[in-house]
């Protein structure tokens, strides 16, 4: 079947290749909603509330680019991926992108062909102990047995790492982080390693959080950020821009608060709002998208710090500082290239 | 209907290939036989086209590449640095070591469960289809995790084990149950070691020796010397004997608590332990039942012509109905083997690092290769089914019925 419409694209050709296969953009918008790939459960990143609605930073992503593409930021099916299934999922087209604090390496880039659009959250990988067990560095923990996320960058890492430091450990793979948290409350692991962030939110859903603490090494860089498959690269521009749109508008001072006005009508003291809202411009047209995908998406969940904040900032039981995810002025890494 | 009636012609002329219906059959077969073929030729190029245009050739130089990762219970030498063909191949063993121990146990079970469910006696009847009933109508997977969230739970981790006062203590001062696995004392070999399990072995040599003498005395003068403990003594005083004149060559490395874990002795990881009882148990469950249909597939007038003979219950079942019933049980037996063989494919779910979770898991998770391995796994678990399947078939082959 394949071969046939190989032949009757080949005799296409000629008149326009581009048209041959929808993209997953025109699938969005036909679908009328974005199948988005999320963690099974991870408090603060994405986790379902009390009433079975999906809630957090990366779900916010998520419901951003809906809200960019389709105007409705609940027009997104979730589906719940593993470290392991996540990859699948992605390359078969079960779900059109994956914001599932996935670290963005080259072997997934360029061998797993995938487009990593940015980076959302620059994170690295720590180690979480109880504190009767009075360790003060991973340096420690010879003989240590540790929970691990099999099918993930920190099972490698975790390798590297105490093999460079001739020390030894025995490794207990899990597949989820609810699993991981299970075990590593029974004792049957001494040690907890993933994400620096990904620790912090699991200790906040412990009875008891103090009871555990989280060692200073950190071990690896692990920037994670949305992806999509490689190839579609319209598609890939619109989940960038929409990632972008969350940056800059921290940086610009446009929030879910004020965005309604500002979009009202273009102000001439401030040309690059204006033209990411679309009020002057056809930067929205140009990604094939309507002029206010940008003010809808930061209507629908709120700048980057908005979503920061709410979801696993200090005032959240996750608790995690800005630190290099603060805004390039205030000394963090993130900085949205500019709307022009 | 003509050709019904007709006398064979000597000739072959090809219009008989379609009106000769001892050749249609035949012809249809053939024609058959082709578009097959050319079905199967069509959708594997189909396939290895659509792969190539997908970019994903098939290639196996990743399995010389470092793995990377690590593995916690590994009969062979492993590290990080490994390669992943050699991790593939810790993961078969860890397959093979499950499957065997599993089958081990769930025979027995099964043959105990078995003879037991048609025992004469209510209480050891019921408690045995309880059994039965339960284990098999409940799925294998629900069992592994069942077991080992309870060992989880209930035992103490070895931590529980530190202090002047500690919650929980070693079985015996050489046994550790912990959450983690059970950890056993582990054989020192010293010099002369050799020399005591040799002797064991002879040991057991001479055991079959005194067996075969003994039937062979029955036979001919019909008198029968006592099996059972002389048995027991061959087997264990010589060995006794030579271990002590040889100055004790072989001492005991008893797991202690150092550090985060007990350090020394053997570990059974608490992984193994799930899956092999929950697959022991769950096929046993299986196993009894056809020990169960064999036994009655044995005509009862045998049993009651052995009786008349005067032989006792148990030489009956002995030395009569199981015989004759291992033909019957023999045929299910290889296909429930098989299943403990597949089914340890489950082990995942628990993190035991068998093949499905080594090459089938993290290898083809860190290199992407998915059809790559998935392809080797299912050589793999077809080549060891196969194996199973023939060296079952040759012992079925000993046990059925001679004609002669």
């Amino acid at each position: 079947m394949k071969k046939s419409v190989v032949i009757g694209a080949l005799t296409a050709a000629g008149l326009s290749a581009g048209a041959a296969a929808a993209s997953t953009l025109e699938d969005v918008k036909a679908r009328g909603s974005l199948n988005c790939g999320v963690s099974t459960g991870l408090v603060g990143f994405s986790s379902p509330d009390a009433n079975g609605t999906w809630q957090g930073f990366d779900v916010a992503v998520c419901r951003a680019v809906a809200a960019a593409v389709l105007g409705d930021p609940n027009a997104v099916e979730f589906v719940a991926t593993t470290g392991k299934t996540r990859f699948t999922a992605l390359a078969s087209g079960e779900i059109d992108m994956l914001a599932r604090n996935t670290t963005w390496t080259l072997s997934r880039d360029v061998d797993l062909k995938f487009t990593f659009v940015g980076v959302n959250y620059y994170d690295g990988q720590g180690f979480m102990v109880p504190k009767e067990l009075n360790v003060s560095s991973a340096k420690e923990l010879d003989g240590a047995t540790v929970c691990i996320q099999t099918g993930t960058t920190t099972e490698l890492n975790l390798a590297d790492f105490f093999r460079a430091n001739n020390i030894n450990y025995e490794p207990v793979p899990v597949e989820t982080n609810a699993e991981a948290q299970q075990q590593y409350l029974a004792g049957a692991c001494d040690v907890y390693t993933t994400d620096a962030s990904g620790l912090a939110a699991t200790r906040a859903a412990f009875e008891a959080p103090d009871a555990h603490v989280l060692l200073p090494e950190i071990i690896s860089k692990e920037p994670l950020g949305p992806l999509v498959r490689h190839g579609d690269d319209e598609w890939g521009d619109v989940v960038r821009w929409t990632l972008n749109a969350l940056i800059s508008a921290e940086e610009l001072g446009v929030s879910s608060a004020n965005v309604a006005s500002l979009s009202e009508s273009a102000n001439p003291e401030t040309p690059e709002i204006n033209r990411m809202l679309g009020t002057e411009g056809n930067l929205g047209e140009m990604l094939g998208l309507n002029a206010d995908w940008a003010a809808k998406a930061i209507g629908a969940v709120g700048n980057y710090g908005e979503i920061f904040a709410k979801n696993i900032g200090e005032e959240t039981p996750v608790g995690l500082a800005r630190g290099l995810n603060g805004q390039w002025e205030d000394g963090g890494l993130l900085y949205a290239p500019p709307f022009r | 209907m003509t050709t019904l009636s007709d006398p064979p012609q000597g000739s072959f002329r090809l219009s008989m290939l379609i009106y000769d219906t001892r050749y249609r059959s035949l012809t249809f077969q053939a024609i058959a036989a082709i578009l097959l073929a050319l079905a199967i030729w069509y959708l594997g190029s189909n396939l290895i086209q659509n792969l190539r245009v997908q970019g994903l050739d098939i290639a196996y130089d990743f399995l010389v590449d470092p793995a990377g990762y690590d593995i916690n219970q590994t009969l062979i030498e492993y590290d990080s640095q490994s390669a992943h063909w050699r991790a593939a191949i810790v993961g078969i063993l860890n397959t093979l070591l499950v499957a065997f121990l599993a089958c081990v146990t769930a025979t027995v079970f099964g043959v105990f469960a078995g003879v037991l469910r048609l025992s004469n006696n209510w209480l050891v009847r019921k408690l045995m289809s309880f059994y039965v009933e339960i284990f098999r109508n409940i799925p294998v997977l629900i069992w592994i995790l069942i077991i080992f969230f309870i060992m989880i739970a209930v035992m103490p981790a070895p931590r529980a084990f530190r202090g002047d006062e500690p919650d929980a203590t070693m079985l015996l001062g050489l046994f550790a149950f912990t959450n983690r696995g059970v950890y056993i004392p582990a054989p020192v070999w010293g010099p002369g070691s050799l020399v005591v399990v040799a002797t064991f072995v002879a040991s057991i040599i001479g055991i079959f020796a005194y067996r075969r003498y003994a039937t062979k005395l029955l036979y001919d003068t019909g008198r029968l010397l006592p099996t059972g403990w002389p048995s027991l003594v061959i087997l264990i005083v010589p060995t006794l004997l030579v271990f002590f004149i040889m100055g004790r060559p072989i001492g005991l490395d008893v797991p202690e608590l150092g550090g985060f874990n007990f350090r020394g002795g053997i570990q059974v990881g608490a992984p193994l332990i799930a899956l092999w009882f929950a697959l022991s148990i769950y096929t046993g469950a299986f196993i009894a039942e056809n020990v169960r249909a064999g036994i009655q597939a044995v005509s009862r007038g045998q049993t009651e012509a052995a009786a008349a003979l005067g032989l006792r219950p148990g030489r009956v079942m002995k030395l009569v109905v199981l015989p004759q019933a291992l033909r019957v049980i023999i045929p299910p037996l290889i296909s429930q083997y098989l299943n403990i063989t597949k089914n340890s494919s489950l082990a995942i779910a628990v993190g035991y690092a068998d093949i499905t979770a080594t090459l089938g898991g993290i290898t083809l998770n860190q290199t992407g290769r998915a059809i790559e391995c998935v392809l080797l796994l299912m050589l793999f678990y077809l080549t060891i089914s196969l194996t199973i399947s023939a060296v079952m078939n040759v012992y079925n082959n000993s046990v059925k019925l001679k004609e002669r």
